[in-house]
């Protein structure tokens, strides 16, 4: 841990690299085939989540048309995710 | 539990919760635990058509492991004090760890 004592911005465990990403867009892979993006305003150590502006993307599996994957849109201006169902948390540049 | 004070602070505020099976609640948030076990109040399902199984019921007790999101009135949250407030929880969590 001695990199995180001369500075703050030190990445020294993986959720350093999402705390970097706190105020910025980041991408968020959750279970269920599910995406979001959104801007990151708070996080824990769960992986529990708050983002604002988001947008979340769906993929089903479309069974009428022969099982073609089709996407669903949403949008939420301020959304909670449990840290259970996150998968991977990406920054966006 | 920083999500839990953050919850403590939408006390009485209408928001919409979404779980793991799909089934969407719209309601007043009421109180709120350490599991983020959630309490809601006049509550209303979003896709009644589709749902009619809870169209009797005024108010839930919501498990928090079955909660997927919980959509929040942009306006009840203070975003510059909620980064303040994960900052230090995370400073926090690191000086724990060593």
């Amino acid at each position: 841990m001695a990199d995180t004592e001369n500075g703050t911005s030190a990445v020294a465990e993986p959720l350093d690299l999402v705390r970097l990403s706190l105020d910025e867009v980041v991408f968020v892979k959750l279970r269920g085939d599910r995406e979001l993006r959104g801007r990151l305003h708070a996080y824990d150590s769960h992986c529990n989540l708050v983002l604002g502006e988001v947008e979340e993307t769906i993929y089903v599996v479309d069974e009428d048309d022969d099982d073609t994957i089709r996407t669903v849109k949403k949008n939420s201006e301020m959304l909670f995710v449990r840290g259970d169902s996150v998968v991977i948390i990406a920054t966006t540049t | 539990m920083l999500f839990f004070s953050f919850f403590k602070t939408l006390v009485d505020h209408e928001v919409t919760i979404e779980l793991k099976n799909d089934l969407s609640i719209r309601g007043t948030l009421k109180s709120v635990d350490q599991f983020l076990n959630i309490k809601l109040d006049e509550i209303q399902v979003v896709d009644e058509v589709k749902y009619p199984h809870l169209s009797a019921v005024k108010n839930v007790f919501i498990r928090g492991s079955v909660v997927r999101y919980v959509h929040l009135p942009a306006n009840a949250v203070d975003t510059t004090l909620l980064e303040d407030a994960t900052r230090r929880e995370a400073a926090a969590q690191a000086n724990k760890a060593k």
